[in-house]
């Protein structure tokens, strides 16, 4: 009787590459259902949860005008009819984008998203709001016209007034255009799309349960109900 | 070329209230940020009801 001793190599697993060890970290974090469910739950059926999206909506339209005013250059966005167009798409874009981002912000405050582990979703929400606040600011310095020498000059002193003028020069027009249209937009798409994604992740956040916390305080003992602390206010699985 | 719509020709329109200066516009965009959110929260959302309905019946939303 003769034994075959085992190769060694054959009971191992074979390593992974790191492209296998990122596709298999990302399809665990979000796997496709979650990626790109089939529906939303029930209570995403209201106007106060619509602001996300309409941001987004607003941000493409930024991002698509904006890159056809850089496409045509100052003189087409200042000197023709169509330009002026477009430059007024840029502008009203921006400003319903803030408008959109604001009224999302006092909702999800109020409904206190970060509940549920969903931390991260809020943090990333925030800074966008904070990142998107110089993208706006630094489109005022960029126009190319009087409007824009005369916002510089006051914004500069308001820079230098805070200590901050060694680091951002608002008079120099290419360091400002190039924050506004390159480094800024860059930060706030991807904290956008790392936003949705943890939203992805975490699913939306339900809002308080406050018909079963009124039921469950009205049926419970008074001595035990009083303080509200047997009811969840994370409300519930997402469906 | 047509003019705008509003004479823009003057120093900003300002209210002022202690140490808060703000101006017109600008309370105009926080009145109507204040009222679309009011607004979101009470109005009822097309087809809301129903989808609670089918999932009080335990049908597939």
């Amino acid at each position: 009787m003769s034994s075959v001793a085992p190769d060694p190599r054959a009971t191992q697993a074979p390593e992974k590459s790191w492209t296998v060890k990122v596709r298999e970290a990302g399809v665990a974090a979000l796997p496709p259902e979650k990626l790109l469910p089939d529906g939303q739950p029930t209570y995403v059926a209201s106007w106060i949860y619509m602001f996300g999206v309409a941001s987004i909506a607003a941000l493409i339209v930024i991002i698509t005008s904006g890159s056809i005013l850089a496409l045509k250059g100052p003189a087409w966005w200042h000197y023709t009819g169509i330009g002026h167009f477009f430059n007024s798409i840029h502008l009203w874009a921006v400003e319903l984008f803030f408008f959109a981002m604001v009224v999302h912000l006092w909702g999800k405050f109020w409904m206190a998203s970060w509940r549920g582990g969903r931390s991260r979703v809020w943090i990333t929400g925030a800074v966008t709001f904070l990142v998107a606040i110089p993208c706006a600011l630094t489109g005022y310095v960029s126009q190319q016209n009087f409007d824009a020498q005369w916002i510089s000059t006051q914004a500069k002193d308001a820079m230098n007034s805070i200590g901050a003028g060694a680091f951002f020069n608002l008079t120099n027009f290419g360091q400002m255009y190039s924050y506004h249209v390159l480094l800024l937009p860059v930060a706030v798409v991807a904290l956008v799309s790392a936003h949705v994604l943890l939203v992805r992740k975490h699913g939306v956040v339900p809002p308080f349960e406050l018909e079963q916390r009124k039921a469950a305080l009205a049926t419970a003992a008074p001595s035990a109900g009083q303080d509200g602390s047997s009811a969840s206010t994370d409300g519930g699985a997402q469906s | 070329m047509m003019g705008a719509v509003f004479n823009l020709n003057h120093p900003a329109h300002t209210v002022d209230w202690e140490f808060i200066h703000l101006s017109l516009a600008n309370v105009v965009v926080i009145g109507l940020m204040l009222l679309v959110f009011v607004l979101a929260i009470v109005l009822p959302f097309p087809g809301a009801a129903s989808r609670q309905a089918a999932r009080g019946r335990g049908d597939a939303s």
